[in-house]
């Protein structure tokens, strides 16, 4: 049980040229096992939303609520799984998916060893798990850093572009990873990307954001059959969904680059 | 079948690290005899030349004496068998412990408080707008400028000694400390707290490893300084220590002394710093090669 919801939640930021809204009135209902991704333009706060979803940053207005409690610091309810690969380069892959479970906040969780093993099985890592993070390939320290998350079981996953650094080949492959570890775990999951394709593919729900100031757009119900396999890339379904979405980005993408 | 297919995509993109983090080996075959050779060429000439001048008569015996009867007076000062050293045989040992040991707790307790400091103010704006100003202007005192001082107060003995070898051990420590906490990868830091760490365990598991090859660049440095201010501490507040026995052969003429006690404290220092390299080598295995900072 774990749904999110964002109420009128907006956040400012002081700059030099005075305040800068980054996110204004926004409203967002995630609900529970839903796996919802979150599609714009840079700039139009959509990590913004996720880091303060994350407890990272606190929002200036509004309320931010998972399972009906108030976000107010990060946690281990919260899993988040961040661009830059947070992997601690002093671990081997099998003590950094260790490190949150040895942590106390977690002590709760028993058979700590049985729960690494099984994730080093499930992400495919288990004959590299004596690798230090720099022996590995990218697709491989994301899958250990997701790894890493998962061994902490938490109730929601929050995805920062996890896969933008990945060339589109393991970007691909990792994508049906995340798939296959959802349809097992189903756990509730908010993904951001700028990946349009990346968006309906995985997605249950897209929601379209608009910048300057950051908002909901659109929200767009993808409703193409589970399981999914890449040849729905080809799918007029998938086609006629990923246009409207460029459509709604690219207008909103052209129109804040006129007005800037 | 997923799983399957990410991870043979996955090892073809692998690397041995030998292979990825060494440059590759100009000659396949190098034989420790072309090798010792490389290391020993420049030592070897600089003896040659050394020995030449003195014997054809360029610069006199009594101020630099050829290596050779360097080496006989080292052997005297080490083991008092020959008594050319006359009344310095003997003594080598008791002066190398004497500064060794000054070296070593000067450098424990600048090294001690300058990590401790650079930790606080890494961690806390407070703390470096407390502690900034007096570091910077202290920082740029050259700790000679404190033997003064440190005579009046401590009189003559270890401790002014100890007290300008930790000085000098202290500022490169505490510099470099502050800097390997600025430098931790922020999204560690992230992770860290999203986990659930609390910052006992934010400290000590991530903070202070991740800091710790910087720390260790201080900590080289330091050891550095410390071998140079020691030989300054017993030229001038002790009777005892290689620096004392440089000086005092000196005020006798003993050029061949003087330089038996350069030699001594260049090589000590130089164990020394390999006993930091040794350590940091094995504590920071997984910072040899280009660690992975967390780009993809």
């Amino acid at each position: 049980m774990a749904k999110i919801e964002f109420r009128g939640v907006s956040k400012s930021y002081s700059s030099r040229n005075g305040n800068v809204l980054a996110l204004s009135k926004l409203d967002l209902h995630v609900a529970d096992e839903e796996l919802v991704t979150i599609v714009g333009a840079s700039g139009c706060g959509k990590s913004t939303l996720l880091s303060m979803l994350a407890g990272f940053d606190k929002p200036t207005t509004g309320q931010i609520l998972v399972d009906d409690c108030e976000v107010r610091e990060p946690g281990p309810d919260r899993g988040v799984i961040f661009q830059q690969t947070a992997l601690f380069p002093w671990l081997s892959v099998e003590q950094n998916i260790k490190f949150g479970l040895r942590l106390r906040a977690n002590a709760s969780i028993s058979n700590a060893d049985a729960v690494v093993q099984r994730l080093l099985q499930r992400t495919g890592l288990a004959a590299f798990r004596d690798r230090l993070p720099a022996e590995l390939s990218g697709g491989m320290r994301q899958r250990a850093a997701i790894a890493s998350v998962l061994a902490i079981n938490p109730k929601v996953l929050l995805m920062d572009e996890p896969f933008g650094a990945l060339d589109s080949l393991t970007r691909s492959v990792m994508q049906d990873f995340l798939l296959e570890l959802w349809d097992t775990d189903r756990k509730t999951v908010l993904l951001v990307t700028h990946d349009i394709d990346e968006a309906i593919y995985l997605a249950d729900k897209t929601i379209v954001m608009s910048g300057h100031p950051g908002r909901v757009c659109e929200v767009i119900d993808v409703k193409l059959p589970r399981p999914r396999h890449f040849d729905i890339h080809s799918d007029s379904k998938f086609i006629e969904l990923r246009d409207r979405v460029r459509d709604v980005v690219r207008g909103e993408a052209t129109a804040t680059a006129l007005t800037e | 079948m997923l799983s399957a297919n990410g991870s043979s995509s996955v090892k073809l993109a692998v690397k041995p690290i030998s292979q990825s983090v060494m440059p590759a080996r100009k000659f396949a075959v190098e034989s420790i005899l072309i090798r010792a050779f490389q290391y020993g060429i420049f030592p070897l000439v600089l003896l040659i030349i050394w020995q030449a001048v003195t014997e054809f008569g360029w610069v006199k015996r009594n101020v630099i004496p050829p290596p050779l009867e360097v080496l006989a007076i080292w052997y005297d000062l080490i083991t008092g068998s020959t008594q050319e050293a006359a009344r310095y045989s003997g003594t080598w040992w008791d002066h190398a412990f004497a500064s060794t040991w000054r070296v070593y707790a000067g450098f424990g307790w600048g090294v001690a408080l300058g990590v401790i400091l650079g930790l606080l103010i890494g961690l806390s704006q407070v703390v470096e707008r407390m502690f900034d100003v007096t570091l910077q202007v202290l920082r740029n005192i050259p700790v000679t400028a404190w033997v003064p001082l440190a005579l009046v107060f401590f009189g003559i003995g270890n401790a002014p000694a100890i007290f300008l070898i930790g000085l000098g051990a202290f500022f490169p420590t505490v510099i470099n400390t502050t800097l390997g906490v600025r430098q931790i990868n922020p999204t560690l830091i992230k992770a860290s707290l999203m986990m659930g760490a609390n910052n006992h365990e934010l400290l000590t598991r991530v903070i202070l490893i991740g800091s710790l090859p910087s720390i260790f660049a201080g900590i080289r440095l330091s050891m550095g300084i410390a071998w140079v201010l020691v030989v300054v501490a017993e030229m001038l507040a002790v009777r005892s220590g290689l620096g004392y026995l440089l000086n005092d052969s000196y005020q006798f003429y003993r050029n061949d002394v003087v330089i038996a006690s350069m030699l001594s404290i260049g090589m000590l220092g130089y164990l020394s710093d390999r006993l930091v390299v040794f350590l940091r080598d094995h504590l920071l295995q997984w910072n040899l090669g280009e660690a992975f900072n967390g780009e993809n």
